[in-house]
């Protein structure tokens, strides 16, 4: 492994190989017990470094540093120094100051943690920055599929929605066409990046015609300010096209899963029962997402010195 | 101060002495000699008119922290220039006569080049009702290049009256082309990268939409328009399809955007952030080629620059802009001369000849024969050096060009015959 996580695209098949199967080796080794705890970090302390807010991803690597006993620092920038006009560059060197071996910045703006990475000497975990990426999201996206159909190689994928906006789409364009799933991304073609003639990917504007295909369904969050900016029509068009409703949900093979990264608008891209029923695997990503950033954070920072 | 020079190649061609006296070039020819002459070595050095920038920013006034006059022209006299345009989009806007006034008298204090300012078009920058034109027009600073640089006279109405306004003393309005709807949030060129990086794209449609605006609406007024920073092979074809009807249209290029593709930005390194953005390759060899057969008319160095913690921050916090006047030569050198794209007379009309003649300079662009003004550089082709931001002459430090290694040194330059750098060395 690299010294970073910036992206899923700097991801090779080992090394994205690597974190799974060490999410399913921390997986099992806590399973059944009472005290859901490795010493692994311990004496390690992880910074979260938040600029944006997202309690679900925070709380996910907070668990996950705290389950592998390092000393966790949540950082709001709200509140902060930063409200005070403290620079990124400035803020970072501080929390390295303090003794942080790692970072985990969320960010709204594209490429700040890699920005992060040239300051500081520790490690830098990317959770989320502006519409680039969101790594360790695409990971426990891949894990959790892998778990539910058994492998990667040749899924199908159809990953629907805002893909313009959407880290979680561009991760996981990257890091499963790198673990041979097949990626389609169905999207009105305003809500799809002028370049992605040139990503591993086949392309639609038509949901219908791509379920009875699909072994997996990735349905992305359509973000409200959207509907106010031309993207499309109205909200009821965009569900009526693009939303996943329970006649849809029949269209899909016997075996295929529906995914989300959460938050859910439902009712618009994903409709309640969908969201609810025994194909969802919606809850199941949240939990995975735990195993797999003690696997990032492990692979990391323990890893190779332990 | 007389000086003589001895043995340089005007233009590439054979080696001839030249004697600067009083201001002017007194003589031009073999073996020359002059009592109490400064003299000056010049074997193997190329001599070109003194270059002219149309598009520089001196931050002064309002942002001295990253840029002063006298900085900015040290920096411009040591890439070789005379004469350069200082845009309007300082603190406070230069958009009434007082503030080009100020900008004009800092720039004779210094003395390094002839500072010219540029006005703005409309007041504050602000696209909604025009500056006072004719006042700056006839102010001591003579204003006769009108832009709101950095932003885009988006209102077509405004853009045709600031276009027949300025004809009334010979103006030119000179566009920052940029329709802002489409490059709202835009942080990179638009595309495959853009997509890729995450970055907000600002589609080359953005610039080409207003260039063929401006260009139909320059044809029917009957007036001069100069495009700024032409980025887009798509502009260079409009612009070439717009003089080819007679439009009284003119248009710039950067080095930076000769040299640079939007490669660059996949590291996320403010410095190479710019506006207009960095482009594809496509783009970079239309806008050598439109340059090379005079579709684009003139190297501007859109010289910006900034304050370190304006640059070491977050890619979208961060502001455009790159400092340009003291490699610009270089690049061109790179770009144009060496590939033979571009001979020495072709660097001489489109760096000073047609700069000077856009902004309506006397005493600039001249040829370096005998009764013109002695306004002239003196250049060491072989010469090649790795830029060292930390050994520029700027304030600032945003030069995309560290590390990188450029052929060329200006060895001297000239200002009315006195010397403001001798030796590679600024002379005050």
């Amino acid at each position: 492994m690299k010294r970073h996580l910036l992206e899923a695209a700097d991801l090779d098949r080992a090394d994205a190989t690597l974190v799974l199967d060490t999410a399913a080796q921390i997986e099992s080794a806590l399973a059944g017990r009472e005290v859901k705890k490795l010493p692994t970090l311990r004496g390690r302390t992880v910074v979260n470094l938040f600029y944006e807010d997202s309690t679900r991803t925070r709380i996910s690597f907070e668990l996950a540093a705290k389950r592998l006993s390092a000393d966790v620092i949540n950082f709001s920038a709200k509140g902060s120094s930063v409200s005070k006009g403290e620079s990124l560059k400035d803020t970072a060197l501080t929390l390295e100051a303090m003794g942080s071996d790692a970072i985990v910045v969320r960010h709204p703006s594209s490429g700040a943690p890699h920005r992060l990475a040239g300051w500081v000497r520790g490690s830098v975990v990317n959770a989320g920055d502006g519409t680039h990426e969101h790594p360790t999201q695409a990971l426990l996206d891949a894990y959790t599929i892998r778990r539910r159909l058994g492998r990667l190689d040749g899924v199908r994928v159809a990953v629907v929605g805002d893909v313009l906006h959407s880290r979680v789409a561009r991760s996981n364009v990257w890091l499963l066409s790198t673990l041979g799933a097949e990626v389609t991304l169905v999207a009105p073609p305003t809500l799809l990046p002028v370049g992605v003639g040139s990503w591993p990917v086949q392309v639609s504007y038509d949901l219908d015609a791509v379920l009875p295909k699909a072994d997996v369904v990735m349905m992305l969050r359509v973000q409200l300010e959207r509907m106010n900016a031309s993207f499309f029509p109205s909200a009821r068009e965009y569900s009526r096209r693009y939303g996943l409703d329970a006649l849809r949900l029949a269209a899909l093979g016997d075996e295929a899963v529906v995914m989300h990264p959460g938050p859910m608008n439902r009712g618009m891209e994903i409709a309640a029962d969908v969201a609810d029923s025994v194909r969802s695997t919606i809850v199941e990503q949240v939990a995975n997402g735990v195993s797999v950033r003690m696997a990032v954070l492990y692979l990391l920072l323990g890893g190779a010195s332990s | 101060m007389t000086v003589l020079i001895k043995g340089a190649r005007v233009l590439g061609g054979d080696p001839a002495d030249l004697l600067l006296d009083d201001g002017r070039i007194a003589a031009v020819g073999g073996r020359l000699s002059a009592t109490g002459a400064t003299v000056v070595d010049a074997d193997g050095l190329v001599a070109l008119p003194g270059l002219v920038d149309l598009h520089t920013h001196l931050r002064e006034p309002g942002r001295e922290d990253a840029e002063t006059v006298e900085t900015g022209s040290r920096a411009a006299a040591l890439g070789g220039f005379t004469a350069v345009h200082a845009m309007a989009n300082t603190d406070p806007v230069a958009d009434t006569a007082g503030v080009v006034e100020q900008v004009w008298r800092l720039g004779r204090q210094s003395g390094l080049v002839d500072v010219v300012p540029v006005g703005a078009v409309t007041v504050g920058l602000r696209g909604e009702r025009l500056a006072e034109l004719g006042a700056m027009a006839d102010s001591a600073a003579r204003v006769r290049v009108f832009s709101d640089d950095g932003h885009c006279v988006a209102d077509p109405a405004l853009m045709r009256r600031a276009l027949e306004y300025v004809k009334a003393f010979d103006g030119v309005v000179a566009q920052h082309a940029e329709e802002p709807r489409l490059t709202a949030g835009a942080q990179m060129n638009e595309g495959d990268l853009s997509a890729r990086l995450g970055l907000t794209g600002w589609p080359a449609a953005a610039e080409e939409a207003v260039v063929a605006r401006d260009v139909l609406l320059a044809e029917h007024v009957g007036a001069r328009l100069h495009v700024c920073h032409v980025s887009t092979a798509g502009s260079v074809e409009i612009l070439r399809w717009a003089k080819s009807r007679g439009v009284q249209v003119t248009a710039e290029v950067t080095p930076h955007h000769l040299l640079l593709t939007e490669a660059a930005a996949a590291s996320y390194d403010p410095v190479f952030k710019v506006n207009p953005p960095l482009r594809t390759d496509t783009d970079v060899q239309a806008l050598r080629a439109g340059l090379a057969d005079g579709t684009i008319d003139a190297v501007a160095t859109d010289h910006a620059p900034h304050a370190v913690e304006d640059k070491e921050s977050e890619w979208a916090q961060a502001r455009p802009g790159m400092l340009g006047l003291e490699q610009a030569l270089s690049v061109v050198l790179e770009t144009l001369v060496e590939p033979g794209l571009l001979d020495w007379a072709g660097v001489a009309d489109r760096m000073a000849v047609r700069p000077a003649a856009i902004g309506r300079l006397d005493g600039h662009g001249r040829p370096l024969t005998p009764g013109e003004p002695a306004n002239l550089l003196l250049l060491d082709p072989a010469a090649r050096a790795v830029v060292d931001p930390a050994a520029l002459a700027s304030r600032s430090r945003n030069s995309p060009y560290a590390g990188r290694e450029l052929p060329g040194r200006v060895v001297a330059t000239f200002l009315r015959g006195e010397a403001t750098v001798l030796d590679g060395k600024a002379q005050k």
